[in-house]
Order: C-alpha cells, then structure tokens, then sequence
C-alpha cells in the first residue's frame, strides 16, 4: 500500500534512505546546505534507522569516511551538492576505481565563481567522467524512486558502480510537490540484504584496498571500467522492471515523450524537462509534430538507444543548464551530437543554455526553442548553433 | 593473552609487515610498522596515506600486509580509518560482528602536518576509536625530498634548496604533537624506533585506552637526510640524545616525559650526521645553529615544566 503525501524533493529523498536503512552515512552537508541530510540526521536521531552518521568536517572526508566505511562492509550513503561535489571530486575517482557501490543524492547547484547556491547542472556535470553512475530526476517522484532503485543497480554483482542520483536545487529540492511513498516494508525487501566483496572488516581473509598499478596493467584496469561500464543499462532497465512491479511506475534509460512520429523535439535534463512537456502538449493540439526526449541514465550514456530515438527527426535543440566552457557545445549537447553520428540521416542538431545559477526557465523558452526548429525545418538553414537563452544581451 | 614486551617473546610473533616490500634500503618507516603492528595484541585494520610506506607496500598483484588494509588517497587516512571505524561499530551494534578489532591510521609527514591536517583534526574531533601513526621523515621523501611544515629549520630540501642567499629551510616545524593533544584527545605521544620499548609501550597503552590517539614517530630517511644508509636507529637515537625529538605522552591532559637523557647532548651532535644540514656549519649560517638549539632548548624546557607540574 503506497501512501500519498505532500513533500519537497529534500524530504522525499531522506525518506527513500531512512526505508533503506544504510549502514553509515558520513555527509557534510553545508556547500551550500541542503535540509536533505538535516531530515535524515532526525531520523537516526529519532531512532527510526540503524544508521551511524558520521558528521565530518568537510565533503572532502565525507566522501572518505565513505570509501573507508563501503571498503569495511556495508551499505553507505552520502549527499552533497554544488561546491560540495567539486570538492569531493578527487574522491569520486577513488571510489568508483575501488568499486564501491556508494549511493549519493545529489542535489544540483551552480559553481563558483560568482557564488550562487541556485539550481544549475554545473556541479554534477563536472563529476560526469567520474565512473560514476549518474541518474537524473525530473521531479520529487522520480528522485525518491531513483534513490531507491540506485541501491539495486549500485549493488548489482555485475557491477559494483557507486551512483549519483541528480535532482534539480531549489525548484525540486525546496518544492513541495504530491508524492507517492511506498511502504518500508516494500523498500526493504526490494532492495534486500546487503554483502559486501572482500570486506575490510573479515580480519581472517585480510585484503588490501587502493594498491599501485603502473604501466604494466594501469590501463587494463581502465578498460575494465569502461566494461562494467556497458553492462549498466541493462541492469538499470531490469531494476525499473522490478520497481515498476511495486510501484506501478514506469521506467526506463531515458523518457520519449510523444516523439514515436514528431519531427522537431526538445532534449533536455529534470525539471524543466516537465515544463517543456507541457508547451509539447500545446505545439501538438496545433498540429505541430512536437515531442521531448529527456535523459534518465546519463552515465553511463545509452548513445545506441539515444541515437535509435532521434535519428528520424528533422531538427532537435539540445537544451543545457550548465556549459562546457572553451567555445564548445553544451555537455548534453556533445552526448546527443555523438550518439547520432554514426547515421545517415539524422536530424540537424542545436543547442541552448538555459537556466543558470537558477535562472527561471519558462515555457515561452521551449516555445520560442520549438518555434525555431519548425523554422529550421522549413528553410533548412541554421542561425546559431550554439546560443544562451534567457539572458540580457 | 597479551605478549610480553621482551624481544625473546617478540620473536615468536608473526610480523604482520612482511619483508620483500619496496621501501629503501635503511629507511626507517617499515621498522616503525613492525614494531607497531608486534606491539598489537588485537586483531588491526589499517589505513595509509599516499606516500613512500604506501606506495612501496602494495604493488599490485604484492603486498606486504597481512592484515586489512586501505590506502585512499594523500589527505584522508584519518577520514578513510574514521569510516572503517564506524561501520565496524554499525555492525557491531546490529549483532554481525563480535570481534574486538583496533584501528591505526599510518601518514607521513607531508600527509599529517600538511595536506591532511584537516581530515585528522576532524577524526579526532569525532572520537574515533582509533590511533593515528605519523612517521616523521621530516619533508616530502617519495617524491623527491620537497620540504613540509614537519622539515626542521635550516634544512636544505629540493624546495628549499640551501643557496647564496637562503640557507635551507627559514622556517620552523610546526609542533603537531602538542596540536594533537590541544584536541583533548586522550593520548598523545613521541617515539622513536631506537627506543623500541617505549615506542612498543606506547602503543600498547594507546590501544588500550578508548578513543582517538596520536603518535608521532620520527624516521630517519637517509635519502632525504643524506645520511648512511644503516644509521636509521643511530639517528633516531641522537635525536632522542639531544632532544630535538623529545619522548614523551600526554595522556588526558598529563604530561609524562618517558625517556631523559642522561647528559642532554648538544642538537649539532644530530645535524652533524647529515647532509641536508651541512651548510649549517658555514661560518655565514652560524645563527642558524645557534637558532637550533635555542628552540630545542625551549621545547625541552617547556615539556619538563609542563611535566613537573604533574609529577607527585
């Protein structure tokens, strides 16, 4: 029986970790502060969860508190956002190069400088090469179901990955929005019981974590990751299948939302992936072949899938909320780009940054965006390929 | 049954720190370690900072530790023990595992004093139960000798090269015993593997007490010390002598000086045996000298003082 509540993504989160029950969770939560880590404190506080916190002295430790404890034998938790995450990023390597299926609530938020504590994607962008798996949330629902699937698809044998899950600063962590919570029981049979590979903490079969390795298998080491790597999606899709058996919710790598028979669409990460649906809807009721294809699984990438999605349209904008600096495309907009470059035919391909540092997205931007593609489609010329939007000139 | 602390008895004792591991010839480092990990009478998890211990101990598919072990990175072996620490007690708590077990962080220098003094401060905020183990070579050895906040003064380091116009290092190292124990910790102390018993002792008493511990242990690197290759225990010696490593612990705020020296010997006594003070003794760098031992003076001063406070 699943029960119906009014909550903001914070809150929805640290409900998912108290139903699953961690072993330890060392955070640091004040780069910039999120309540994400205050509820889940009161919950060991209130006894509702075995949990032992470990309360460091910055993201840095955090992060190696978690290593150190996920090495011991057990399962370990963490969230950060923005500043925090870049300060982490160092670890993030060791972490998945250790393989250790760490689960992390990230909760996304622009990089300094100027400082700014608003939603923005900069801060999990920069951690996208980390070896980490990353999942994005559209919303509070998604987020608290992306968290509790995470621990499955961490934890996979296949595997052993630790995962970002990403939820968008402020318009999704500070909302309050209807959500569907599951049952701890629920919760805790579909994640199940927790065994560690070679733990620390089983002193008759001691092991060493974090060796050297130089030339001679350095980069079979790499390529290692990278296979494990190609075995996620897979497992992500057999993990919703299971979840959606639970919850009734679908999922999958990526949402396509009316894009089976559309000619121009959007692609774009969270939140504003549910503003823009809406203007989809509207562009559809005028005949317009809109649709919206928007990212679950970002890393690793599903290119082939991705590719498989897009390559009958005509035109698509690829909408950023973070920049690669150095006058190149969008991060979302290269993994787009490099899916669809192996076809033929594809559609011709453009990309917006929009909604930095918290900036409002409105659905006048993904209207003017659609607007531009119809137009693209209709002289075949490009104007920019590469713009900001929202922004003074 | 705990053994006891006499080298016949040691003997018997397996070496949790094997040989054929890569560290150089007469450093001082893996003596540190074995006696250290002898001197344990419970089952130990440790975890070790980037640097020359690390690196040359565990060389895939090889290492030189037979108990748990976990190297991170460069800045956090107190972080990365902290986190073993709690989840050892997490499932202790929750009934799956009834083993007693220690933990020891390892770090050199430039892990300790330096780049990781954060993280420590943090553990040992905490209240970890857990001992902390620098061993103190005085610079950045693996790396090539780069100077730390732990490098005496005047000493000549490949970033503070002794030149025409600067004579080595014109800084003073910063005293992370006496910052350990300002945390109220309840056991702080200074050994050196020419006193092995002490140094055994201490050990053995930090274990016993619940709680965060630290333990500075000079050594001797004769690659960054530019000394002969089988003088790690006789400079670890002189340094006691001269009091330019003082033996002492402070333990819950009591301090106790464990060794002194019979006749204190002069600190040059100590900087005479090595080459990266050899410029010190230039007519030009005589100040420099003098500088020295006034500071060891002091430091020897204020420990007997804090001591004789203490001493019934």
């Amino acid at each position: 029986m699943s029960k119906v509540v009014a909550a903001t993504g914070n809150e929805a989160v640290a409900n998912a970790l108290r139903q699953v029950d961690p072993d330890v969770c060392a955070a640091y939560p004040i780069t910039p502060q999120t309540e994400l880590m205050q509820r889940f404190a009161s919950f060991v506080s209130d006894g509702q969860v075995k949990t032992e916190t470990i309360l460091v002295e910055s993201e840095h430790s955090a992060m190696s508190a978690c290593v150190g404890a996920a090495a011991a034998g057990g399962r370990v938790v963490t969230a950060t956002s923005s500043q925090g995450l870049a300060l982490m990023w160092e670890i993030l390597f060791i972490a998945s190069g250790l393989r250790l299926p760490i689960v992390m609530p990230v909760v996304n938020r622009a990089l300094s400088a100027p400082i700014n504590i608003h939603g923005d994607h900069s801060d999990a962008m920069g951690a996208r090469d980390s070896g980490w798996i990353q999942l994005w949330s559209e919303n509070a629902q998604e987020a608290y179901d992306n968290t509790i699937q995470a621990f499955r698809i961490a934890e996979h044998m296949d595997t052993r990955l630790p995962v970002m899950i990403c939820l968008d600063g402020f318009i999704i962590s500070h909302s309050i929005e209807r959500i569907e919570y599951l049952d701890d029981d629920e919760v805790k049979n579909f994640v199940g019981e927790y065994r560690q590979l070679h733990p620390l903490l089983n002193i008759e079969h001691p092991v060493s974590y974090g060796p050297l390795i130089l030339t001679d298998y350095y980069m079979e080491y790499r390529k290692a990751h990278d296979e494990v790597m190609t075995k996620v999606p897979g497992i992500v899709l057999d993990v919703a299948k299971d979840f959606e058996k639970i919850s009734g919710r679908k999922y999958s790598l990526f949402d396509a939302y009316r894009l089976e028979d559309a000619e121009v669409a959007l692609v774009i990460l969270n939140s504003a992936a549910g503003t823009s649906k809406d203007v989809v809807d509207e562009f559809r009721n005028r005949g317009v072949k809109a649709g919206l294809l928007k990212p679950r699984l970002y890393r690793p990438f599903p290119y082939k899938e991705i590719g498989e999605a897009l390559k009958h349209l005509k035109a698509v904008c690829v909408l950023d909320r973070a920049d690669a600096f150095g006058g190149s495309y969008g991060p979302v907009f290269i993994d787009i780009a490099a899916s669809l470059y192996s076809y033929k035919e594809k559609p011709i391909l453009i990309n917006k940054i929009y909604g930095l540092g918290g900036r409002d997205y409105f659905p006048e931007h993904a209207a003017l965006v659609l607007n531009e593609l119809i137009e693209i489609v209709k002289t075949g010329e490009v104007k920019t390929f590469k713009e900001y939007i929202g922004v003074r000139q | 049954m705990a053994t006891e602390l006499r080298l016949k008895e040691l003997s018997k004792k397996e070496v949790l720190f094997s040989s054929g591991h890569r560290m150089c010839a007469g450093c001082g480092a893996p003596i540190v370690v074995k006696m250290v990990l002898l001197a344990c009478d419970y089952p130990v998890i440790a975890s070790n900072a980037t640097g020359c211990l690390e690196v040359s101990s565990c060389i895939s598919d090889y290492t030189a530790w037979k108990i748990p072990w976990i190297h991170n990175a460069f800045e956090n072996a107190a972080a990365t023990i902290s986190g073993v620490e709690t989840m050892y007690r997490a499932l202790k708590k929750q009934g799956k595992i009834d083993k007693e077990i220690k933990f020891i962080a390892f770090g050199g220098d430039g892990g300790t004093y330096d780049i990781g003094l954060q993280s420590l401060s943090g553990a040992m905020e905490r209240g970890h139960d857990m001992l902390y183990i620098c061993y103190d070579n005085g610079a950045y050895m693996n790396t090539g000798i780069q100077r730390s906040s732990a490098t005496p003064l005047g000493a000549n380091t490949t970033t503070c090269p002794a030149g025409d116009v600067i004579p080595g290092k014109t800084q003073e190292r910063k005293n992370i015993t006496r910052i350990m124990a300002a945390h109220n910790i309840p056991y702080a102390a200074q050994a050196s593997p020419s006193h092995w018993l002490d140094l055994m002792k201490k050990v053995r008493k930090a274990l016993e007490i619940n709680g965060p511990k630290f333990m500075n242990i000079i050594s001797p690197c004769n690659r960054g010390w530019r000394s002969r290759t089988d003088d790690a225990i006789l400079l670890s010696r002189l340094a006691v002598a001269t009091c330019h490593w003082p033996l002492y612990e402070i333990e819950y705020g009591v301090t106790k000086i464990t060794f002194k020296p019979k006749e204190k010997k002069p600190v040059v006594d100590f900087l005479k045996t090595q080459g990266r003070f050899k410029h010190l003794f230039s007519p030009e760098n005589e100040w420099l000298l003098k500088k020295f031992q006034e500071n060891v003076d002091m430091e020897w001063e204020r420990l007997q003082k804090e001591a004789s406070l203490y001493a019934s």
